[in-house]
C-alpha cells in the first residue's frame, strides 16, 4: 500500500492540520515507511479473536450526575487566546 | 552537611526527620545545582522562589509523619500543576497555566514536598530521545551530546545529573523506563489503573501511566507509595488493595519463578545487550531465583500494534488543542482556517505525524484494516503475558535494544527511533507494571537497564525482585559534572 498526495491531504483536512506542498511530500514518504512497519500485521490471522478495547477488566463505574464546582467560569475563560470575559471569541462563523 | 543532592531520597527524609538537615538547606541544595545545570536544559520552567519560600514555611512548622517530608522535586511537564506553566514541551501550550493539579502530583504534595520546577519532554510525551521537544534538546549526564531518552527525558537527567533528588515521568510505551536505562536511573511503570490519570496532558489514554523515576529501588518504591491511589476522577483508576512498598520491600526472592522469553532476542541486537541479559539471569540465578524459558510468541507484532493504537487514541485526545479555549492560536480567515494554520503552527513535525497515522487508520474505509486488527493483535500480546504468568511470577529482559545513542542520529529516521521501544511496547499494551534498573556499562561507559516485567498489580513482587537484583549487580553511575564550569 502507497499513500499518495491525495490521501494526505485528505488526512490533513480530517486532522484540520494545513500541509503545504512541501511538508506533504515529506509527510509521504514518512507515512509510507511507517506503514510499510505496520503491514506486518497482516500476516497474522485474527478472525476469531476478540478485539481489546481496555486491559483493565472491570466495568466502568457509575456516579451520581452531580455540580461539584461552581462559579468556575474565570478559571475556565482564563486560558482562552482570546475572550470577552465572559465567552470564547472565534473568528465569525455566521454572515 | 556536604555532598545533600548526592543522598538518595530516603536518606534526605531521615536526615530531615532527624533535624540533621532543613528542607531550606536541602531545597537550596538542588536549587543551586540546578541553577549550574542549565545546560542540561532539563527544565522547562523553574519555580525556585517559590520552592524556597514553601521550604522555610515548613521548617517553621514541620510535619515529620508525613513521607515525603520538606522534599524538594521537580516533576515532568506533562503534570498540570495549579498556576504552574504546563506546556507538555509543546509551543501550542506554552501559555498555558493549569487552575487545577493533577492527582499524582497533588499525592505528592500532601506528602510534604515541594515542587521545584516543571521538566523537559518530548512533545506531548511523543519519542524517545527529548529531540521533539518545542524546548530543545535535553544533554544526558552521562556524556555531552547524547540523549537522555524519552519521553521523560528531562525527568531521567535530572535525576541521574542530581537535581532533584526523584522524580515523576510518563509512560504510554516505554517513556519512563528506556530514558532510566539511558541515565543509569531507577524507573517504574505502574499497571495500568494503578495511578490517576486525572490531570495528565493525555497522549494514548488505554497507555499512558505515571511512574516514579530514582536513583535506587528503594526511593522508587517510596514515590509509588505516594502517587498510587484509587481516585474517582480517573474512570479507570483501579481500586485495589495496594501495598506500602517501600516498607514492605523483601531481598528474599528464593525460589521466585523468572521468565526469559526468547523472542526478546531480537536480530541485530548487540552482543553487550546480550551479555548484559546473561548477567542478569545469572543475578537471578544468585538471589534463588529459578529461571524458566518461556515464550511470548506475538513479541514482534507488538510495535506494530502500538504504532497504531498510540497514534489513533492520540490523534482523538489531541483533536481539543484548537485554538479556541487555550493554547495558541494563529490568526485565519475564518474559523476552520484559523483551526488548521493553529494547529501546523502549534504542534511539532512529530506530534502531527501521528495525529496523521492516527487520523489515517480511524478513517473510513481504513477503521477494521488497521485499529480492529491492532486491537485484535493486542488482545494476542495479552494473551500471552496471561499464558506465561501461568509459570512464572515476574519475566526478565533488557529495557532498550542498545544504549543512549547521539542527539541527531535518529532524528530523521522515525521507525529507527520507534525501535528504541520493542521491549517496553508490549508491557503498555498488556497493562503490566515493568521496572528498569541499571545493571552495567557498555564499552564506551553508557548505562544499560534490565526490565523485570510482573503480574497485574504485583509492582511489590517486581520491586522486590529489583530490589534483590540492585545489592548483586552493586551499579555505579558514572556522572562526571561535566556540565558544570
Amino acid at each position: 500500500m502507497t499513500i499518495d498526495l491525495k490521501t494526505i491531504k485528505h488526512i490533513s483536512k480530517l486532522s484540520r492540520i494545513s500541509v503545504d506542498e512541501q511538508k506533504a511530500e515529506k509527510l509521504a514518504g514518512d507515512l509510507n515507511s511507517i506503514f510499510e512497519f505496520i503491514e506486518k500485521l497482516n500476516e497474522l490471522k485474527t478472525d476469531n479473536v476478540e478485539p481489546l478495547t481496555s486491559v483493565a477488566e472491570t466495568t466502568l463505574k457509575f456516579r451520581s450526575d452531580d455540580i461539584k464546582s461552581e462559579n468556575i467560569r474565570q478559571q475556565i475563560i482564563k486560558n482562552s487566546p482570546e475572550d470577552n470575559e465572559d465567552f470564547f471569541v472565534v473568528p465569525k462563523v455566521v454572515e | 552537611m556536604s555532598n545533600i543532592t548526592t543522598q538518595s531520597l530516603t536518606s534526605l527524609v531521615d536526615n530531615i526527620k532527624n533535624k540533621e538537615l532543613s528542607s531550606e538547606e536541602v531545597t537550596k541544595a538542588f536549587i543551586d545545582r540546578s541553577e549550574k545545570s542549565k545546560e542540561l536544559n532539563s527544565y522547562i520552567s523553574e519555580d525556585f522562589s517559590n520552592a524556597i519560600d514553601k521550604a522555610r514555611r515548613f521548617d517553621q512548622n514541620p510535619n515529620f509523619d508525613l513521607k515525603l517530608p520538606g522534599i524538594p522535586m521537580a516533576v515532568k511537564d506533562l503534570f498540570c500543576t495549579e498556576n504552574v506553566r504546563t506546556t507538555a514541551g509543546s509551543k501550542i501550550l506554552e501559555n498555558f497555566v493549569p487552575t487545577y493539579e493533577s492527582t499524582v502530583t497533588q499525592n505528592i504534595w500532601n506528602e510534604g514536598a515541594i515542587l521545584l520546577g516543571k521538566l523537559n519532554c518530548d512533545e506531548f510525551a511523543m519519542g524517545s530521545s527529548n529531540e521533539t521537544s518545542y524546548y530543545g534538546n535535553v544533554q544526558n549526564p552521562i556524556d555531552k551530546g547524547l540523549v537522555p531518552g524519552g519521553s521523560s527525558g528531562g525527568s531521567a537527567a535530572a535525576v541521574s545529573g542530581q537535581l532533584t533528588p526523584i522524580t515523576i515521568g510518563t509512560d504510554t510505551g516505554g517513556s519512563i523506563r528506556q530514558p532510566a536505562s539511558f541515565t543509569g536511573t531507577v524507573g517504574l511503570k505502574p499497571t495500568y489503573g494503578s495511578c490517576s490519570r486525572y490531570g495528565i496532558v493525555a497522549f494514548a489514554s488505554s497507555l499512558d501511566q505515571a511512574g516514579p523515576m530514582a536513583q535506587n529501588v528503594k526511593d522508587c518504591a517510596l514515590l509509588q507509595e505516594v502517587i498510587s491511589t484509587y481516585d474517582k476522577k480517573d474512570s479507570t483508576s483501579i481500586d485495589f488493595k495496594r501495598n506500602e512498598y517501600s516498607k514492605e520491600l523483601n531481598k528474599d526472592i528464593r525460589g521466585k519463578k523468572i521468565g526469559i522469553p526468547k523472542e526478546y532476542r531480537v536480530d541485530g541486537m548487540p552482543k553487550e545487550i546480550e551479555d548484559l541479559w546473561q548477567k542478569g539471569i545469572q543475578y537471578a540465578k544468585d538471589c534463588g531465583a529459578e529461571i524458566i524459558d518461556i515464550s511470548l510468541p506475538n513479541t514482534s507484532y507488538a510495535l506494530p500494534t502500538y504504532y497504531i493504537v498510540a497514534p489513533a487514541e492520540a490523534s482523538s485526545n489531541l483533536a481539543r488543542y484548537d485554538g479556541v479555549k487555550y493554547g495558541f492560536r494563529a490568526k485565519g480567515e475564518n474559523l476552520i482556517d484559523m483551526y488548521e494554520k493553529t494547529r501546523s503552527e502549534g504542534f511539532g513535525a512529530e506530534v502531527q505525524r501521528r495525529i496523521m497515522i492516527g487520523t489515517y487508520v480511524l478513517s473510513s474505509g481504513y477503521y477494521d484494516a488497521y485499529y480492529l486488527k491492532a486491537q485484535k493483535v493486542r488482545k494476542l500480546i495479552k494473551n500471552d503475558f496471561d499464558e506465561a504468568y501461568k509459570q512464572v511470577d515476574a519475566i526478565l529482559t533488557p529495557s532498550t535494544p542498545s544504549s543512549a545513542f547521539k542527539i541527531g542520529e535518529k532524528k530523521d529516521d522515525p521507525v529507527s527511533m520507534y525501535l528504541n521501544d520493542i521491549f517496553t511496547v508490549p508491557v503498555n499494551l498488556a497493562g503490566l507494571p515493568g521496572i528498569s534498573i541499571p545493571a552495567g556499562h557498555d564499552a564506551a561507559g553508557y548505562p544499560l537497564g534490565l526490565q523485570i516485567i510482573g503480574k497485574a498489580f504485583k509492582e511489590q513482587e517486581i520491586l522486590d525482585v529489583a530490589y534483590a537484583m540492585e545489592e548483586k549487580i552493586d551499579f555505579k553511575n558514572k556522572i562526571t559534572d561535566w556540565w558544570i564550569k
